[in-house]
């Protein structure tokens, strides 16, 4: 099993904190779920970037679901926005690990990948353990490796928009690309299928939010999230079969003229 | 029947509400806040006012829906500031499968046609294909109701004092999120809100527009003042308003109609609303005190409920479903 920096995950599936009907509820999807990591975005929930504290109560919520905590860079649309961020977020949670997000559109939100690759420089540089939300690009895959990345997290579609996973190709490409770093589908995750899939391409986790916060009952789609992130996981170290063009019984079929 | 003789402290919705109720029913009120007059430091002073139960289950629990049926009938025995027009939910092109998702979420609405909506919203008109009508939701104008329920206490001879509240008597405590103290699990949700002023809009009823970002809603109130509401963020902070929030306020309202590009506003409002990890209300008893609070973003909504639950438990001893000892 591949390690994040380190840390072996109990469980493929990290979940994001924000939009949920209520903290109690939020609580009991990482129970219900096991989710491993809970992303956290200091930028908008909180306060936290006006005057620190504000937002306590919510931060011991979190704290006490005791899992690893990812705080993210959500919202932040240069590299000293980011780089502000996750000293903040360092600060916050005693934390090395940091989920690097530049956002370079703001409809669409995709990465800057530009900015990205200088804000992850400048992070590692500082005794980060930076966790890129990036596109499936392998040049800049192999830009942010180089910046010092051992993580990379591709999106699977638009975060929020729950379109699975869009670009298959891409992302097997980038597993097949980099065999040894952990990589995430992180956004765009909308059903358990999707989850399912990206772990059977041989993703090491997915991370994903919306899908489940914003579900009729969130604890019951975590749970969900989870069952498929796992069911993907064994498939992918069980070596599936290979697709193939005709039927193959798997009975032998003694008498038949089957050499026709 | 038992006498009750209580002290209210906390003059928000809460305690009006609270206050109104007991003395209704013959109780012996006294009332208590930091401020002689409702205003500025009191977090419903900033509500947007909407009595929409079943718009809220999209979100709440059960119970805000059901007890938030009573509002409407309550505030209209004791105001005359409730409008019962329902309320219109609506979103823009792209954003339009967030109205499917609120309608499987919540009941009480039928899907009106860009034609239905215009006979609604007359000034709405072109500017949206769907939406949801929620007919038998109302609003009202929350300053002039929570007035209204103080000069209507100050009348029967309950005016609100300053001055430490008496240590003898039973207390109620409607602080809202000043009550932390007591209460370790009550968290602030900081909201933001905007008054704005815009003759060339008539609404009549609040607007929801759904947005999977930033959702707003609008809710009219007499010559041309609308509130625009209100953001949501896990913090108790109530002093300023963020450039961010700010801009996604009124770029919605934009969104909503051009016309409000020429809207002044009149005031910005921030402060914190008080809730619990579930973000459903309590009403908990503490020695000889008596806590209702986590209206969260129900204040006007629930409050009645909470008056009535909190006046059964004094007069008859009955045990309110919200109530809880942890």
């Amino acid at each position: 099993m591949r390690k994040f920096y380190g840390v072996t995950l109990k469980n493929p599936l990290m979940l994001g904190t924000a939009q949920y009907p209520s903290p109690a509820i939020l609580a009991e999807a990482f129970k219900t779920s096991g989710a491993s990591v809970a992303t956290v975005s200091l930028r908008r929930e909180n306060g936290a970037d006006q005057d620190g504290g504000q937002g306590q109560a919510f931060w011991s919520l979190i704290r006490a679901l005791d899992v690893k905590i990812l705080p993210n860079t959500a919202g932040c649309h240069s590299v000293k926005e980011a780089v502000t961020t996750a000293h903040m977020a360092r600060e916050m949670f005693d934390t090395n690990w940091i989920k690097l997000e530049v956002i370079g559109n703001t409809d669409t939100l995709q990465p800057d990948v530009f900015g990205l690759v200088e804000a992850a420089k400048i992070l590692t540089d500082d005794g980060f353990e930076v966790f890129p939300y990036t596109t499936e690009d392998l040049s800049v895959a192999d830009r942010l490796l180089n910046a010092g990345c051992e993580v990379l997290m591709p999106w699977g579609a638009p975060i929020g928009s729950g379109q699975g996973i869009n670009n298959p190709l891409g992302l097997r490409s980038l597993r097949a690309h980099f065999p040894d770093t952990p990589l995430v589908v992180d956004a765009g995750i909308g059903l358990p299928s999707h989850a399912a899939f990206a772990m059977e391409l041989g993703y090491d986790a997915v991370l994903l939010n919306t899908a489940v916060a914003k579900a009729g009952d969130p604890a019951q789609m975590a749970r969900a999230m989870a069952n498929a992130a796992t069911a993907g996981q064994l498939a992918a170290l069980a070596d599936p079969m290979e697709p193939r063009d005709m039927a193959a019984p798997s009975t032998p079929v003694i008498g038949k003229a089957f050499l026709s | 029947m038992t006498h009750v003789d209580v002290s209210i402290v906390g003059a928000g919705v809460a305690g009006l509400c609270m206050a109104t109720e007991i003395a209704k029913r013959g109780g012996d009120v006294h009332l208590y806040d930091r401020e002689p007059q409702i205003g500025k430091h009191a977090c419903s002073w900033w509500a947007g006012g909407m009595l929409a139960p079943f718009c809220e289950g999209e979100a709440a629990p059960e119970p805000v829906v059901r007890l938030g049926q009573e509002a409407a009938d309550w505030w209209d025995a004791h105001t005359d500031c409730v409008t019962r027009n329902g309320s219109l939910v609506l979103a823009l092109g792209r954003d339009t499968s967030e109205l499917k998702r609120f309608a499987r979420r919540t009941s009480n609405h039928a899907p009106v046609s860009a034609d239905q909506i215009a006979q609604l919203e007359p000034d709405l008109e072109g500017h949206f294909n769907t939406g949801l009508y929620f007919a038998t939701e109302a609003h009202l104008d929350p300053r002039r109701a929570l007035t209204t329920l103080a000069d209507k206490l100050r009348a029967k001879g309950v005016t609100v004092k300053t001055t430490a509240p008496a240590q003898n008597v039973n207390r109620i405590d409607c602080r809202g999120l000043s009550a932390q103290d007591a209460l370790k699990d009550l968290r602030g949700v900081k909201g933001e809100m905007l008054v704005l002023k815009c003759p060339d809009i008539n609404l009549s009823r609040p607007i929801r527009l759904l947005h999977p970002r930033i959702p707003i809603y609008i809710v009219p109130r007499a010559n041309g003042i609308f509130m625009l509401g209100a953001t949501m963020i896990e913090s108790s902070d109530r002093d300023r308003i963020t450039v961010r929030s700010m801009l996604e306020l009124l770029t919605a309202a934009f969104a909503l109609h051009p016309a409000f590009g020429e809207a002044e506003i009149l005031e910005i409002g921030v402060d914190a609303r008080p809730a619990f990890p579930d973000n459903l209300p309590r009403i908990r008893k503490q020695d000889c005190t008596i806590y209702a609070n986590g209206l969260y973003r129900h204040g006007f909504l629930l409050a009645p409920a909470m008056a009535r639950m909190t006046a059964d438990f004094l007069f008859e001893g009955k045990r309110p479903e919200v109530m809880n000892a942890d």
